[in-house]
C-alpha cells in the first residue's frame, strides 16, 4: 500500500499548476473560517474580560443583565439579603460602569470605572507599580496598563486627571489577563470612591460577589437569590450568557455563521473543482490501472490519501496563515480581539474534512465508473 | 511441446438491450498456445477489441467461458481477476497511457509498485526493462519527452516488468509512424516472445503482419478465417490451428 500511496502522492504534487490550485482554495477557505472564528472568540473572551479579571466565583446580578458591560443597579439591601444567605462565606458590591476623564491636555477620554469593595478589594488587578493599599489615598485611581494605556497620555504614579469635575491621581498600574472589549482604559478604585465620582441612577451596585462556603452551596444559594427576584451565575455561567448575548443578540453570531459557510463555499468550489479536474484529467490513465489489475480498493486509497494529504497541507498553511496575520496585528494593536481556540481549529479541521470527503467522493465515483474497457476502445 | 496459454469456448457478447442491441462477438472459439504471437485481425468494428478485452478478463462476456492456463477467469472474484491480470498478463495500449507526471521509469515501475513491491526496487528493476527495451538513459525523462514509439516502449516496458506469461497488446502500431511500428514489433518479436510466452495483438495495420506466428480474422464478430503467420516456424514458431472457426 505504501508504495500506491506514494504514487498517488506523486500523481498529485507532480502536477504542480493543480495541486497549488488545491492548495490555495483548501488553505484560503481554513485561513477565511480561522480568522473569522478566531476574530469571533477573540471578541467573546474582551466582552468577558471583567468577570475574568475580577474572577469570582459567583455574581449576582439583576435578572435582566445581558452581558456584564451592561449592569443593572441593585438596591443596598440585596447585598445585605445575600450576605445573609446560608452557604455564602462572603459576599461584597462591585461597581462597574462608564465616565469621561478630562486629560491635562484638556482633551476627554471615555473611561471604564471599576469599584472594588472597600473593605476587601475582592476581585483587584495585579499591580506593576504602587502599592494596593494607596487606593484608599485621596482620590486614588489604579490604572490598568493595556493596549488602551497610551489614552490616558502614558500616566504614571501620581499623574493627575479630572473625572467628572473631581481630581484624580494616579496612585498604580496594574494588569489584567485580559483588556476590555470597547477599546477604552480601565481604572480601579474603591466602590464608594466610584459611586461618588461618577453619576449614577438611585441604586448604584452593579454586582454582588459572592464566595460560597464550598461547591456544592452554589444550587442553593442561587437558588435564594431566585427566590429574592435576582440571579446569580457562577463565573462560567456569566461569561456564557455573555457569549450568548454576542451570538444570538448582536448579530454577530450570524454573521460569523454566514462568514463561515461562504468560507466553505469557496473553499469547496475551489479544490472540488480542481480535484475533480485532476480526476478527469487522468481518468482513463486510472482505467488503464484498472486494466493492468489495480484493485478498487487500492485506487479509493490511493485517491483518499490524495484528498486527505491536501486537506490537511491545506488546513496547516492555513492555520500558520491565520496565527501569522493575528501575530503581525497584535504586533501593532496588542489588544486586537482575536484569539484562536481549540474550537475554531476543530471548527476548520471539520470543514476541512467535509471538504476533502466531499471532493474525494465524487472523484472516487467517477473512478470506479470507468469500465477499463474504455482504455482499450481508444 | 506447446501449452494453451488461453482458451475461448463459446464467446458470446452483446451491448445495450432490444433494438439498440449491437452483437459484438458470436460464438467466438480460440486457443492461444505460449511461444506464438497470435494476431487478431479485421475490420473496424469487427469485434476484435471486444475479444481481446474478454481475453484479457477486463470485459465479462454475456456467454461462454476464457480459460488462462486453465483458470476459468470469469468465475473468479473482482479482486482475484485483477490479481490474474496483475500478476500473468501485460497490457500494451494502443494510446500508451502513461502517465505524463512521472518519469519513464516510474511509469514502467507501475505493475511491481501495484503488486505492492518497493517503490525503490520497482523503479531499479523497471530501468533494468527500459535498457532492455533501448531506452537506456531515459529512466528520469517525463514521458512528453519522448518521441511516440519511445513511449510504446515504454509501455511494452511496464507490460513486461512483471514478467508476464501473456501480453496483449491492442492496436501497439496505431499511433506510430510504419517504421516506428515496424521496428517495435519486430522488438517484441525478437526480444520479447519466447517459448513461455504468449503474444496476442490486435491489428489491422497488415504492414506488420510478417511478425505474426499466426493471424485470425475477425468479421462481424466472427473469427472466420486462420492462417499461418509469416513467422511460423522460426525459431519463436508456434503451433497452428486447434482451433475453431465459425464462418
Amino acid at each position: 500500500m505504501k508504495g500506491i500511496l506514494k504514487l498517488g502522492f506523486k500523481l498529485l504534487v507532480n502536477d504542480k499548476a493543480k495541486f497549488s490550485a488545491l492548495l490555495l482554495g483548501i488553505t484560503f477557505a481554513v485561513y477565511l473560517m480561522m480568522f473569522v472564528t478566531s476574530m469571533f472568540f477573540g471578541v467573546l473572551n474582551h466582552a468577558s474580560a471583567n468577570i475574568i479579571n475580577v474572577g469570582s466565583t459567583i455574581w449576582v446580578m439583576d435578572p435582566y443583565v445581558q452581558s456584564v458591560s451592561n449592569s443593572v443597579g441593585m438596591p443596598d439591601y440585596v447585598l445585605d439579603a445575600v450576605r445573609s444567605m446560608q452557604g455564602v462565606k462572603y459576599a461584597v458590591p462591585l461597581y462597574s460602569g462608564g465616565a469621561l476623564v478630562k486629560l491635562a491636555d484638556g482633551n476627554y477620554q471615555a473611561v471604564t470605572v471599576v469599584g472594588l469593595d472597600d473593605t476587601s478589594l475582592l476581585g483587584r488587578p495585579a499591580l506593576l507599580e504602587g502599592k494596593i493599599e494607596d487606593i484608599y489615598a485621596q482620590s486614588g485611581f489604579i490604572v490598568v496598563r493595556d493596549a488602551e494605556f497610551s489614552k490616558l497620555e502614558n500616566p504614571h504614579i501620581g499623574s493627575e486627571f479630572e473625572l467628572n469635575d473631581n481630581r484624580a491621581v494616579v496612585v498604580g498600574i496594574a494588569q489584567v489577563a485580559t483588556s476590555g472589549l470597547y477599546g477604552v482604559p480601565t481604572l480601579y478604585t474603591t466602590y464608594e470612591r466610584a459611586i461618588q465620582y461618577i453619576p449614577n441612577p438611585r441604586y448604584t451596585i452593579s454586582y454582588v460577589l459572592v464566595e460560597p462556603r464550598s461547591m456544592d452551596d452554589i444550587p442553593r444559594i442561587k437558588q435564594q437569590v431566585e427566590q429574592l427576584g435576582y440571579r446569580a451565575r457562577t463565573k462560567e455561567e456569566f461569561m456564557k450568557r455573555t457569549e450568548d448575548f454576542f451570538i444570538y443578540q448582536t448579530g454577530g453570531g450570524t454573521n460569523i455563521l454566514i462568514m463561515t459557510a461562504i468560507s466553505f463555499i469557496i473553499g469547496l468550489s475551489i479544490s472540488g473543482q480542481t480535484f475533480y479536474t485532476f480526476i478527469l484529467e487522468n481518468l482513463e490513465r486510472f482505467g488503464a490501472l484498472k486494466a493492468i489489475g489495480i484493485k478498487s480498493r487500492d485506487l479509493v486509497g490511493m485517491i483518499l490519501f490524495q484528498a486527505t494529504f491536501t486537506a490537511l497541507t491545506g488546513y496547516g498553511m492555513g492555520v500558520g496563515a491565520c496565527v501569522l496575520l493575528i501575530w503581525l496585528a497584535k504586533l501593532r494593536l496588542p489588544s486586537y480581539a482575536a484569539m484562536l481556540t481549540y474550537s475554531s481549529l476543530l471548527i476548520g479541521f471539520v470543514m476541512v474534512a467535509i471538504i476533502a470527503a466531499i471532493s474525494s467522493y465524487v472523484g472516487i465515483r467517477k473512478v470506479l465508473q470507468i469500465d477499463p474497457f474504455t482504455i482499450f476502445r481508444g | 511441446m506447446t501449452h494453451v496459454a488461453i482458451q475461448a469456448k463459446g464467446l458470446e457478447k452483446w451491448f445495450g438491450e432490444g433494438e439498440a442491441k449491437t452483437t459484438a462477438l458470436k460464438d467466438v472459439e480460440l486457443k492461444a498456445y505460449f511461444g506464438e504471437m497470435l494476431y487478431i485481425v479485421g475490420p473496424s468494428g469487427s469485434g476484435k477489441t471486444t475479444l481481446l478485452s474478454v481475453l484479457s478478463g477486463v470485459l465479462k462476456p454475456n456467454a461462454g467461458s476464457v480459460l488462462v492456463e486453465d483458470i476459468d477467469i470469469w468465475k473468479l472474484d473482482a479482486d482475484k481477476l485483477a490479481d490474474l491480470r496483475l500478476n500473468k498478463i501485460g497490457f500494451v495500449f494502443q494510446d500508451f497511457h502513461l502517465f505524463p507526471r512521472l518519469t519513464t521509469a516510474e511509469n514502467a515501475a507501475i505493475p511491481l509498485i501495484l503488486k505492492k513491491k518497493d517503490w525503490d526496487e520497482s523503479v531499479r528493476e523497471a530501468i533494468n526493462y527500459l535498457d532492455i527495451v533501448g531506452l537506456k538513459g531515459r529512466a528520469d525523462l517525463a514521458p512528453v519527452k519522448l518521441s511516440g514509439g519511445e513511449q510504446q516502449r515504454v509501455a511494452i516496458a511496464r507490460a513486461m516488468v512483471s514478467k508476464p506469461d501473456i501480453l496483449i497488446m491492442d492496436e501497439p502500431t496505431a499511433s506510430l509512424d510504419g517504421d516506428t511500428g515496424n521496428s517495435i514489433l519486430s522488438f517484441v518479436h525478437k526480444n520479447v516472445l519466447n517459448a513461455n510466452r504468449c503474444i496476442v495483438v490486435v491489428t489491422h495495420d497488415n504492414r506488420i503482419y510478417e511478425f505474426a506466428t499466426r493471424i485470425l480474422h475477425m468479421e462481424d464478430g466472427r473469427l472466420t478465417a486462420t492462417e499461418k503467420g509469416a513467422a511460423s516456424g522460426t525459431e519463436n514458431g508456434a503451433p497452428f490451428g486447434a482451433e475453431k472457426s465459425t464462418t
